[in-house]
C-alpha cells in the first residue's frame, strides 16, 4: 500500500492540470475550451483516485493510514508528513467531489479570464486536500494559508459589485486568526522540537496556563473559519460577492477547515484547555444558532440567507465537537459533511437562477415552479435536507449532535434544538418566495428549466444526500475507530491531569 | 407474513416514485392507476395481516421485520425495521383503507386539476410515511415517519401553490408541527439517556427503572420518566393539533378536500394518539404526565367544539370537530383507556373521512363553494351524498339505541365515545370527572354543530347564485363508491369491533400491544359506572340535535338573535379565541423584529462597526495622517529628524540617571 504515494498523488494531481492551463496558448476561445476541459478532466481524475483511498481504507484502524514521511526542512525538523484517518478521509473526498462540480458549474457563467479561473480552482483543490492530509503543523499551516490566496482571488476577480470589500474583509478576518495560530505553532515547536503532529500529540506536555493561551491562538484562527459568532460577518459578504462556484467551495469545504482544525489540533493538543473553554464554545455556538437564524428570517438576498443559515448549521458542529462523546463528535463530523453537500447544492440552486436573471434579490422571483418544475423539485429537496428532514443527510448529523449533547448538558441541547424550528421557518419562507406563488413578473415569463449540464451537477448531490440520510453507516463506520481514539486520548489526558493536580 | 408487511409499506413508496418522477412520461391516467392499485393491494394485504394478528393463530403476537442498520454511533443504535402487532395492525387497516378510498375518490374530485399525477404521487408518498410511522420499531423511525407525514402534509396543503393563503397555511402547518417536534426530539434524547436505547422493546423493559430515576433538566431536578413523557407529549400535541398547537389544523383546510379527509382527519392527526398508545407502557408509569394529557385533551375537546359552533366554512366546521374529537382520544389515553382511544381513533377515521369526502362532494356539486351561508337545499341535487352525510353526522354525534342486543345498536361513534366517557368517569379522579363533564358538554356541542352543518347545507332554500345552482349535480360514482365504503365503516365499525377493542375479547385481541395493567383496571371500572353516566352523553347529543333543529329549521331567526344576545362570547368563539392574533403578536412579529435588529444593529453596527470596518477606517485615517508627513519638503524631514534626535537624547539622558 505504501508502494506508491497515493495521498501525494491526490494532492498534487490538480497541479498537473493547472500547469497545462498555464502553458496552453492560442486564440481565446480555444484556450478557454481547452482549459475548461483540462480542469474538469483533472479534477475528475483526482476524484477517482481519491475514491481508491476510500476503497482501500481500513475501517477498523484508528491510526493514520497511507502515511508518507519525507524531510522538508531537516534543520528545523519540519517534515512533509501526510496521512489520513477516519476523520480526514471524508473531508478529502468532499474536496475532490466538489471541485469538478464547481468547474462544471462555472462552465458557462465564467467567460472572462477562464484560464486563470481554472488554475485558481485547481490550485485551491491542491491546498484543500493537502490541508486535510497534513500531519505536520508547519505543512498544515502552509496549506491552510495557501487556501486563502486562490479564494481571495476568486472573490476579488470574478465576484460581484462589492467584491473588493468582501475579499478584503475575508482576508482581514482570516489573516488575523492565522497570525495567532502561527505564533502558537512556533510555541509548540519550541516545546517539542518538531512540528510533526503525531509526535507533538505524544510529547506535548504544557502547563495549564500555557495550554489556554495556545488554545486561544488556535481558536482565533479556526473560529473565524467555522465561522463562529461574532466573527462570522465576513461570510455573508464573501458569499454574496463570490461567484457561484466560489460560494460552493466556500460553504462546502472552507468552512469545514475550522471544525476539522478543532478536532485535529485543538482537542488532542490541548485537552485541558479544550475542556476549560468548552462552555465558551457552547455559548458562542448557541448564540450563533439562534442569532443567525433570526437574522436569516429577515434577509432580502438569497445568498445572504443561505450564508446565515450556514453559520447556524455550523453552530451544531462546534457544539458537537466540544461535547466530546461518541455521538456528538460523529454527529459533528457528519454534520460537516452533510452541510458540505447540502449547502453547496443550495448555492448551486441560487446559481441556476442567478445565471438566468442576474439578481439574487428574493423579491425579484416568485412562481418559478410554473416554468421550472425540475428546478422546483431540486430546490425543495435540498431545502428539506437543510432543515434536517429524517431520511436525508442533514438529519443524521443534527440528531447525533443533539442526542450526544443532551446527555452532557440539557441546557445546551434545549437551546440548540430551537434551531430546528427557526431553520424550518427561514428555509421554507425562502422557498415559498422564490418558487411558489403565481408567476406575475414579466422578466420571469421566459425563464427556462434546468438544462442537462445542470441536472448532471445536481444528480450526484441528490443521490449522496439520500445515501447519507438512509444508510449513513457507510460514513459513520469508517470514522468510528478514529473518533473513539480521539475521545479515549482526550479523556485519558484529562484523567492524568486530575491525578497530577491531586499530588501536592 | 414478512413479505406482506414489506409490501404494505413499500408499495405506496414505489407508486409515489413512479407517479411523481415519471409523471410527464406516463401521463395522468397511468399515474392514477398505479397509485390506486398499489393502495388497494396494500389495503387488501393489511386486512390479511389484521386478521392474522387479531384473530388468527398469531393472535396478539408481535412481528418485527428488520431491514438494515440506520444510524449506528457508539451506543446509539437505530435500525430500519417494521414492527407489527395489534396496535399497528389496527392502524394499517385505518391508513390503507381510508387512503385507498381517498385515492379513488381523488380521481373524480381532482379530475379538472392540472397536476393530477403530482397529487396522486403526494398522496401515495404520504401513505408511505404514515405506514413507516405506524410500523416503526423505535422512536427515531417513528420520528422519521412523523416528519415525513409533516412534509407530505406541507406539500398537500400547499398543493395549489398559486394561492398565497395555501402557501401560508402550508408553512404554518410545518412550523407549528416543528414546535411539537422540538419537544418530541428532546423526549427521544431523554429516553435514550435514561434507558440507553431507542428501541421500543428495550425501553419498555427499562420503564420500571426509569420511573425511579431523576433527571437534571434545564437546571431542575425532575422525575425522569414524567419529564420524558411530557416532552414526547408535546410532539403529540403538535401533530394532533391539541390546544395551544392546534392553530395549523383549521388553516390546513386550504388543501384539496381529499387531503383534509386523509391527512387532517383520519390518519396523520391521529399520530399523536397512536404515539401515546404505542408508548403506553411508559405513560402508564408517569401519572403526572397522564394528568396533563387528560387535561389538555379535555380542554381541547371543549374548546374546539365551541369554535365549531360558529364557523361558516363547511370544512372548518369539520376541522374543528376533528380537533375536538382528538381531544376526546387524548383524555381517554390520559385516564389509561388506551384501547378506548384506539377504538375511537378507528371509528373516527371512518366517519370523519366520510364527512370530509361528503363535504367535498357538496363543494364539488356547488362548484367550489365552501361557505355554508351560500348553500341550502342541496339534498335535492345530491341525494346520495345527503344520506351518507347523515350517516357520518349521526356517527359523529354518537347516536344509538342502548341496551338492546347486548351492547346496544348504534352508529360507530355511539360506542367509542361512550366508552371513553365512561372510562373517564370510571377512574374516579378529579381530572377524570372534569374530563367526563367537559366531554359530555362537548358531545352536546358536537351534535349541535354537526347537525347545524346538515341543516344549513342540505335543508331549506338555496342561498347562492343561480348559475351555480343550475349546474349543481350529484358526484360521479368514482367519488360515491368510496363514500359508501366509508359509510359502511361509519355505520357498523363500532358495533362489529366493540368486543375486540374494549369488550370481552380485548385481552386476546390486543395481546401486549398496549399497557395491559391499566387497560384492565380502566375497562373494568368503565363497565361498572352508574346508569346515568352511560346515558348522559346520548341525552346531551340528542338535546344538541333538537336544539339545532329548532335553530336552523323551526326558528331560523334564532341564530342571529342569540349572537346579538351574547356578542362577546360569539366574537370569542368566532375568532377562535384569538389564538392566531395572540401568537402573531407574541411570537411572529417579535421574532422578525429581533432578527432585523440583530442584522442591522448587531452584525452591521456593532460587529462590523467595531471590527473589520473600524480597522479599515482607522487604517485609512492612519494612512492619511502618515501621508501628510510625506510632504516632499526637505525642511519638514529635517525638522522631524531633529525632533527625533532630541527625543532620543532626552530618553537616554533620563534613563542613564
Amino acid at each position: 500500500m505504501s508502494s506508491w504515494p497515493i495521498l501525494s498523488l491526490v494532492t498534487f494531481l490538480p497541479l498537473v492540470g493547472a500547469l497545462f492551463c498555464l502553458v496552453v496558448n492560442g486564440p481565446k476561445e480555444a484556450v478557454d475550451r481547452n482549459c475548461r476541459s483540462a480542469a474538469l478532466l483533472t479534477s475528475l481524475a483526482t476524484f477517482l483516485v481519491s475514491l481508491v483511498l476510500w476503497v482501500r481504507f481500513d475501517p477498523t484502524k484508528a491510526s493514520f493510514q497511507f502515511e508518507e514521511k519525507l524531510d522538508w526542512v531537516p534543520a528545523l525538523s519540519i517534515g512533509y508528513h501526510v496521512g489520513i484517518d477516519g476523520i480526514s478521509l471524508f473531508f478529502v473526498l468532499l474536496s475532490t467531489l466538489l471541485t469538478p462540480i464547481c468547474i462544471l458549474a462555472s462552465w458557462e457563467s465564467v467567460q472572462v479570464r477562464v484560464k486563470e479561473y481554472m488554475i485558481a480552482f485547481l490550485v485551491l483543490e491542491t491546498f484543500m486536500v493537502g490541508m486535510f492530509c497534513a500531519l505536520d503543523l508547519a505543512l498544515f499551516y502552509v496549506f491552510f494559508e495557501g487556501v486563502l490566496i486562490p479564494m481571495f482571488l476568486i472573490i476579488g476577480v470574478w465576484g460581484g459589485k462589492r467584491r473588493v470589500y468582501a475579499a478584503f474583509k475575508f482576508f482581514l478576518y482570516t489573516l488575523l486568526g492565522s497570525v495567532l495560530m502561527l505564533l502558537a505553532i512556533i510555541a509548540v515547536y519550541w516545546q517539542v522540537g518538531t512540528t510533526d503532529l503525531p509526535t507533538a500529540m505524544e510529547k506535548l506536555d504544557l502547563p495549564f496556563t500555557w495550554q489556554c493561551w495556545l488554545w486561544l491562538a488556535f481558536f482565533a484562527s479556526f473560529a473565524v473559519k467555522v465561522p463562529m459568532w461574532p466573527v462570522h460577518t465576513w461570510l455573508p459578504d464573501a458569499h454574496v460577492e463570490a461567484p457561484t462556484a466560489g460560494s460552493v467551495i466556500l460553504a462546502g469545504v472552507l468552512l469545514k477547515m475550522g471544525g476539522y482544525g478543532f478536532l485535529r489540533f485543538s482537542i488532542p493538543l490541548f485537552p485541558e484547555a479544550s475542556q476549560y473553554f468548552a462552555p465558551l464554545v457552547f455559548g458562542l455556538s448557541i448564540v450563533a444558532v439562534i442569532y443567525t437564524s433570526l437574522v436569516a428570517l429577515v434577509q432580502e438576498d438569497m445568498k445572504k440567507l443561505i450564508a446565515y443559515s450556514s453559520v447556524a448549521h455550523m453552530g451544531f458542529v462546534t457544539i458537537g465537537a466540544f461535547i466530546m462523546n461518541m455521538q456528538s463528535v460523529q454527529g459533528s463530523i457528519f454534520q460537516m459533511l452533510s452541510h458540505g453537500i447540502v449547502s453547496a447544492a443550495l448555492f448551486l440552486c441560487v446559481g441556476v437562477v442567478y445565471d438566468r436573471m442576474h439578481t439574487r434579490e428574493i423579491a425579484a422571483y416568485g412562481g418559478l415552479v410554473h416554468r421550472m418544475p425540475r428546478y422546483a423539485f431540486t430546490f425543495m429537496f435540498f431545502t428539506l435536507a437543510s432543515v434536517g428532514l429524517p431520511g436525508l443527510s442533514g438529519f443524521v448529523g443534527e440528531f447525533l449532535v443533539l442526542v450526544g449533547t443532551f446527555k452532557a448538558n440539557t441546557w445546551v441541547a434545549f437551546l440548540a434544538t430551537t434551531g430546528i424550528i427557526l431553520g424550518a421557518a427561514y428555509a421554507l419562507w425562502l422557498y415559498r418566495k422564490i418558487v411558489f406563488g403565481e408567476l406575475t413578473k414579466d422578466s420571469l415569463k421566459g425563464i427556462l428549466d434546468m438544462n442537462r449540464r445542470e441536472i448532471a451537477l445536481f444528480l450526484p448531490l441528490v443521490l449522496i444526500t439520500l445515501w447519507m440520510g438512509i444508510y449513513p453507516s457507510s460514513f459513520l463506520d469508517p470514522m468510528a475507530p478514529s473518533v473513539d481514539k480521539l475521545i479515549g486520548d482526550y479523556q485519558a489526558a484529562l484523567k492524568l491531569a486530575r491525578t497530577a493536580a491531586l499530588v501536592p | 407474513m414478512d413479505l406482506a408487511i414489506k409490501l404494505i409499506v413499500l408499495l405506496p413508496l414505489l407508486a409515489a416514485a413512479i407517479a411523481g418522477l415519471f409523471c410527464r412520461v406516463i401521463g395522468d391516467r397511468p399515474a392514477q392507476i398505479v397509485t390506486c392499485a398499489a393502495l388497494l393491494i396494500a389495503a387488501a394485504l393489511s386486512v390479511f395481516v389484521f386478521v392474522r394478528i387479531g384473530f388468527g393463530p398469531e393472535s396478539g403476537k408481535l412481528f418485527v421485520v428488520k431491514l438494515f442498520t440506520w444510524i449506528d454511533s457508539g451506543t446509539f443504535n437505530v435500525d430500519w425495521a417494521l414492527r407489527v402487532d395489534t396496535l399497528t395492525a389496527v392502524m394499517l387497516i385505518v391508513v390503507t383503507v381510508v387512503s385507498s378510498m381517498v385515492h379513488v375518490y381523488s380521481i373524480g374530485y381532482m379530475a379538472e386539476d392540472t397536476s393530477i399525477a403530482r397529487f396522486m404521487a403526494y398522496l401515495s408518498l404520504f401513505t408511505f410515511f404514515m405506514l413507516m410511522l405506524v410500523t416503526s420499531d423505535n422512536l427515531v423511525q417513528l420520528f422519521f415517519g412523523w416528519e415525513g407525514v409533516g412534509l407530505a402534509s406541507y406539500l398537500l396543503i400547499g398543493f395549489w401553490y398559486d394561492k398565497p393563503s395555501a402557501n401560508a397555511a402550508a408553512m404554518k402547518a410545518f412550523i407549528v408541527n416543528r414546535i411539537g417536534d422540538f419537544g418530541f426530539a428532546l423526549g427521544i434524547f431523554a429516553v435514550w439517556m435514561l434507558s440507553g436505547s431507542v428501541g421500543f422493546e428495550e425501553i419498555f423493559g427499562k420503564a420500571p427503572q426509569m420511573a425511579q430515576m431523576r433527571i437534571q433538566f434545564l437546571g431542575m431536578d425532575l422525575p425522569a420518566l414524567e419529564t420524558a413523557c411530557l416532552l414526547l407529549f408535546v410532539g403529540a400535541m403538535g401533530k394532533s393539533a391539541q390546544l395551544g398547537l392546534h392553530t395549523w389544523l383549521p388553516d390546513a383546510m386550504e388543501g384539496p378536500t381529499p387531503v383534509s379527509a386523509l391527512i387532517h382527519a383520519a390518519t396523520m392527526v391521529t399520530a399523536g394518539v397512536f404515539m401515546v398508545c404505542r408508548l403506553s407502557p411508559l405513560f402508564e408509569l408517569a401519572p403526572i404526565a397522564l394528568m396533563v394529557v387528560t387535561i389538555i385533551g379535555a380542554a381541547t375537546a371543549f374548546f374546539a367544539a365551541t369554535v365549531g359552533l360558529t364557523q361558516f366554512d363547511i370544512k372548518r366546521v369539520v376541522a374543528y370537530s376533528t380537533c375536538s374529537q382528538l381531544g376526546y382520544m387524548f383524555f381517554a389515553c390520559g385516564v389509561g383507556a388506551y384501547s378506548a382511544a384506539m377504538f375511537h381513533l378507528m371509528t373516527h377515521a371512518f366517519f370523519k373521512a366520510l364527512l370530509f369526502l361528503g363535504s367535498g362532494s357538496v363543494i364539488n356539486c356547488l362548484h367550489h363553494e365552501q361557505d355554508m351561508r351560500n348553500m341550502g337545499g342541496v339534498k335535492e341535487k345530491a341525494p346520495q351524498t345527503f344520506i351518507l352525510m347523515w350517516v357520518g353526522t349521526l356517527a359523529l354525534s354518537g347516536i344509538g339505541v342502548p341496551f338492546i342486543f347486548g351492547n346496544g345498536v348504534g352508529f360507530a361513534g355511539f360506542y367509542s365515545k361512550d366508552i371513553m366517557l365512561e372510562s373517564a368517569y370510571g377512574v374516579h379522579t378529579t381530572v377524570g370527572v372534569i374530563a367526563y363533564w367537559l366531554g359530555v358538554v362537548a358531545a352536546f356541542m358536537t351534535a349541535f354543530y354537526s347537525t347545524r352543518l346538515m341543516f344549513m347545507t342540505f335543508y331549506g332554500k338555496y342561498r347562492g347564485d343561480h348559475h351555480t345552482w343550475d349546474h349543481a349535480h350529484e358526484s360521479p360514482s368514482v367519488m360515491l363508491i368510496p363514500l359508501y365504503v366509508l359509510g359502511i365503516g361509519a355505520a357498523l365499525s363500532g358495533m362489529v369491533a366493540y368486543d375486540w377493542f374494549v369488550g370481552h375479547d380485548w385481552h386476546a385481541f390486543w395481546g401486549h400491544a398496549i399497557a395491559v395493567k391499566s387497560t384492565e383496571e380502566v375497562l373494568h371500572h368503565a363497565h361498572e359506572v352508574p346508569l346515568w353516566v352511560k346515558l348522559a352523553p346520548l341525552a346531551f347529543a340528542i338535546a344538541g340535535i333538537l336544539l339545532s333543529y329548532y335553530y336552523y329549521i323551526v326558528r331560523t331567526d334564532m341564530p342571529a338573535r342569540t349572537v346579538k344576545a351574547f356578542p362577546g362570547l360569539h366574537a370569542l368563539f368566532f375568532n377562535k379565541w384569538y389564538f392566531d392574533e395572540i401568537y402573531d403578536a407574541v411570537f411572529v412579529k417579535p421574532a422578525l423584529a429581533i432578527g432585523r435588529v440583530l442584522w442591522k444593529k448587531g452584525d452591521g453596527a456593532v460587529i462590523d462597526g467595531l471590527g473589520p470596518d473600524n480597522i479599515a477606517a482607522r487604517a485609512q485615517d492612519m494612512a492619511g495622517v502618515l501621508s501628510r508627513f510625506q510632504s516632499g519638503y526637505l525642511y519638514h524631514y529635517a525638522f522631524a529628524m531633529l525632533v527625533g534626535v532630541a527625543g532620543l537624547v532626552t530618553y537616554f539622558m533620563l534613563s542613564v540617571r
